[in-house]
């Protein structure tokens, strides 16, 4: 499967967004801890925006950064997290262990894994066919092999956005989540003039062991937020140099991604 | 899209295991419904429940994935000689060119539920319980996927209650990408105290056994259900042979809980699913409706469907009154219903409804019809503004 990549975006700890983390992401800059500032989505009527978690805005920031040279409506979508919004979900599992057991209707609304999908269509005025999938710690690569297989079957422009955000007590004990993280891209079914590089995936069965993270302080992220797994892929776009990776999937397989630069 | 051929099936819900079972409710017409009695469940909601579900054990080796959601897919499993269907299809295109696509609105959660009334006086949940294997939403696929021996891409979907029907759609891009030669496809979802008071909280349950396109109905009544559909190309497939013939999908970008009301989301899934399968309006024979029982959806849906087939231009109706919402199966049990009419020549009649609502301009049955069907457009609609659409039946 072949797609080129478009329009791109990050947003974690010392990672504001593309352009101000390119230079770090290739390597050029060394990375430093800093709190993840995500801004409420300006695409909501402010009624909405306000009550927006921390989940959804991060992936609503990251989606927005990587359409922004497009018709954003335009896109299709393939919104990937492996706790969707956990902040919500934690909440409705505290308040069914009283005997009542009511819970709010906003917060059940909220807690579908395709919130943030929803939210986006309602942002931009979409119509567009929208998924939304987990994958635990294979959530980016079960997602983008999806988002390209669209792209690959279909010929459409898919934007791919994969997102998570901190989980509270309990379940934090259960599902290391310890920073906010989001990434996005548009995929591109044909070279154009917003082309940044070209993508050959290949989804194979291999069970030899995963290869580590960089021993460095920005591959040290990896390990805590799942959709930080992207940062292999966000690196490699970033130094624009040819790049083979692989990607673990479902214990015995790999998503394997060959990157040239356009 | 190129069709795809319906090699095996099997559903379990609140009418039975098997298709036999869901064959013989639909033109019996028994429903599956029955006063509520999950455990803190909303008073008075009627419920579609599988009986027997708790005593179901999982394989040993896998006997990390236990919960409820996982009990009723090894249910489905075992049912209609549907395993051994796929392993005659992993014989025949090797385990890792079989896909495993499957959609759920809650996966395991209801383990979640029973974990946090076990918390330990400092709030931290009992050792025994494992995330990954029951809460996390690849819990189902990735049981599905080892539990068959299969070896290729599996996909977790969580649309809200087009989960069930997206998974159709999603294997069929896998396919047509070149990344699989055939798929299991579906939905399971099972009922857990968040679904129930989510939907209690939004006021939307009926008072009793829902009502689909009645003009006093007054909401859904939940259900639960496992559906598996094993899904390839469709080049050696017998002539008359039931088919996946097009999926489509949009989004309203309008509302979280509300559908667009004049269901231009609506039209736009059905069209895009027609227009998959190469078929004007007139090609379709029944439709299937999403008819969860609400005020909102079914007058969505019932302008929706006018739109696109004129005023009483095609036979429709919602068998959510047999086996209640079953959220994100829904779709795949649907899309097993929708096999059954073309099968059988069936229209089901909405169950419990005497009389459609007589604002609504569609075609609404509401007793079984015979009429030759030859394809079926099912609808499914969900939370977040999610649609999907499938086009069943001959080619």
């Amino acid at each position: 499967m072949r797609c080129w990549i478009g329009g791109l975006a990050v947003l974690g700890p010392g990672l504001p967004g593309w352009k101000a983390s390119e230079a770090v992401l290739a390597g050029e800059a060394p990375w430093a801890p800093a709190d993840c500032v995500v801004p409420p989505p300006a695409m909501l009527p402010p009624t909405e925006r306000r009550r927006t978690s921390l989940a959804v805005r991060l992936a609503l920031a990251a989606a927005a950064e990587a359409a922004a040279g497009e018709d954003p409506a335009a896109l299709e979508t393939v919104f990937a997290s492996s706790n969707g919004d956990g902040a919500v979900v934690g909440a409705i599992l505290e308040a069914l262990t009283d005997p009542a057991g009511a819970i709010s209707p906003t917060q059940f609304h909220n807690s579908v894994h395709n919130a943030a999908a929803g939210y986006w269509g309602i942002g931009v005025g979409s119509t567009c066919p929208s998924i939304s999938v987990g994958g635990h710690d294979d959530t980016v690569a079960a997602g983008l092999l999806q988002a390209a297989a669209a792209v690959s079957a279909r010929g459409r422009r898919v934007l791919f956005c994969a997102y998570d955000a901190p989980l509270p007590p309990p379940l934090a004990a259960v599902r290391r989540t310890t920073v906010p993280f989001a990434a996005a891209m548009v995929l591109l079914p044909e070279p154009g003039a917003s082309a940044r590089a070209v993508l050959d995936l290949r989804f194979r069965p291999d069970t030899t062991p995963a290869v580590a993270a960089p021993a460095d302080a920005l591959g040290a992220l990896e390990a805590e937020n799942p959709a930080a797994r992207a940062l292999p892929l966000l690196r490699a776009l970033a130094t624009r140099r040819a790049t083979a990776l692989r990607l673990p999937l479902l214990g015995d397989s790999v998503l394997e991604i060959e990157l040239a630069p356009c | 899209m190129q069709p795809l051929s319906i090699t095996a099936g099997t559903t379990v819900s609140a009418l039975g295991a098997g298709r036999e079972a869901l064959r013989a409710a639909l033109h019996g017409r028994r429903g599956g419904l029955r006063p509520g009695d999950f455990p803190g469940g909303p008073e008075g909601a009627w419920l579609g429940r599988v009986s027997g579900l708790e005593g179901v054990a999982l394989p040993p080796d896998l006997a990390g994935f236990a919960c409820r959601n996982n009990r009723l897919a090894e249910m489905a499993l075992q049912t209609d000689g549907f395993a051994d269907a796929v392993g005659a299809a992993r014989d025949r295109h090797g385990a890792e060119r079989v896909a495993v696509c499957l959609g759920t609105s809650t996966a395991g959660i209801e383990e979640t539920e029973r974990a946090y009334r076990r918390r330990s006086p400092d709030g931290a949940l009992p050792a025994d319980f494992d995330f990954e294997r029951t809460h996390d939403l690849q819990s189902l696929p990735r049981y599905v996927r080892t539990r068959l021996g299969l070896r290729g891409p599996a996909l977790a979907i969580s649309t809200a209650c087009t989960s069930g029907a997206r998974s159709f759609l999603e294997a069929a891009v896998l396919i047509e990408a070149g990344l699989a030669d055939a798929a299991v496809v579906g939905g399971v979802d099972t009922l857990c105290r968040m679904t129930l008071q989510g939907f209690a909280s939004l006021e939307l349950l009926s008072r009793g056994p829902c009502r689909p396109c009645a003009a006093d109905r007054d909401g859904i009544s939940i259900g639960e259900a496992a559906a598996f559909v094993l899904l390839e190309r469709a080049d050696a497939a017998p002539p008359g042979s039931v088919l996946l013939l097009g999926a489509g999908a949009s989004s309203d970008g309008h509302h979280m809980s509300s559908p667009q009301p004049d269901g231009l989301g609506a039209v736009g899934a059905m069209r895009a699913a027609l227009d998959a399968a190469g078929l004007r309006p007139g090609g379709v024979d029944y439709v299937n409706l999403h008819g969860t029982g609400t005020r909102a959806n079914d007058a969505m849906e019932d302008r929706a469907v006018a739109h696109l087939f004129g005023d009483r231009g095609v036979p429709c109706s919602s068998v959510k009154g047999w086996t209640g919402h079953t959220l994100g199966a829904s779709g795949a049990l649907e899309a097993l219903v929708a096999a059954i009419c073309v099968e059988d020549g069936l229209v089901p009649g909405c169950l419990g409804v005497e009389e459609a609502d007589p604002e609504f301009r569609s075609d609404v049955a509401t007793a079984n019809r015979a009429a030759p069907v030859r394809r079926v457009l099912s609808n499914s609609f969900g939370f977040g503004g999610s649609n999907c659409s499938l086009v069943i039946g001959r080619a």
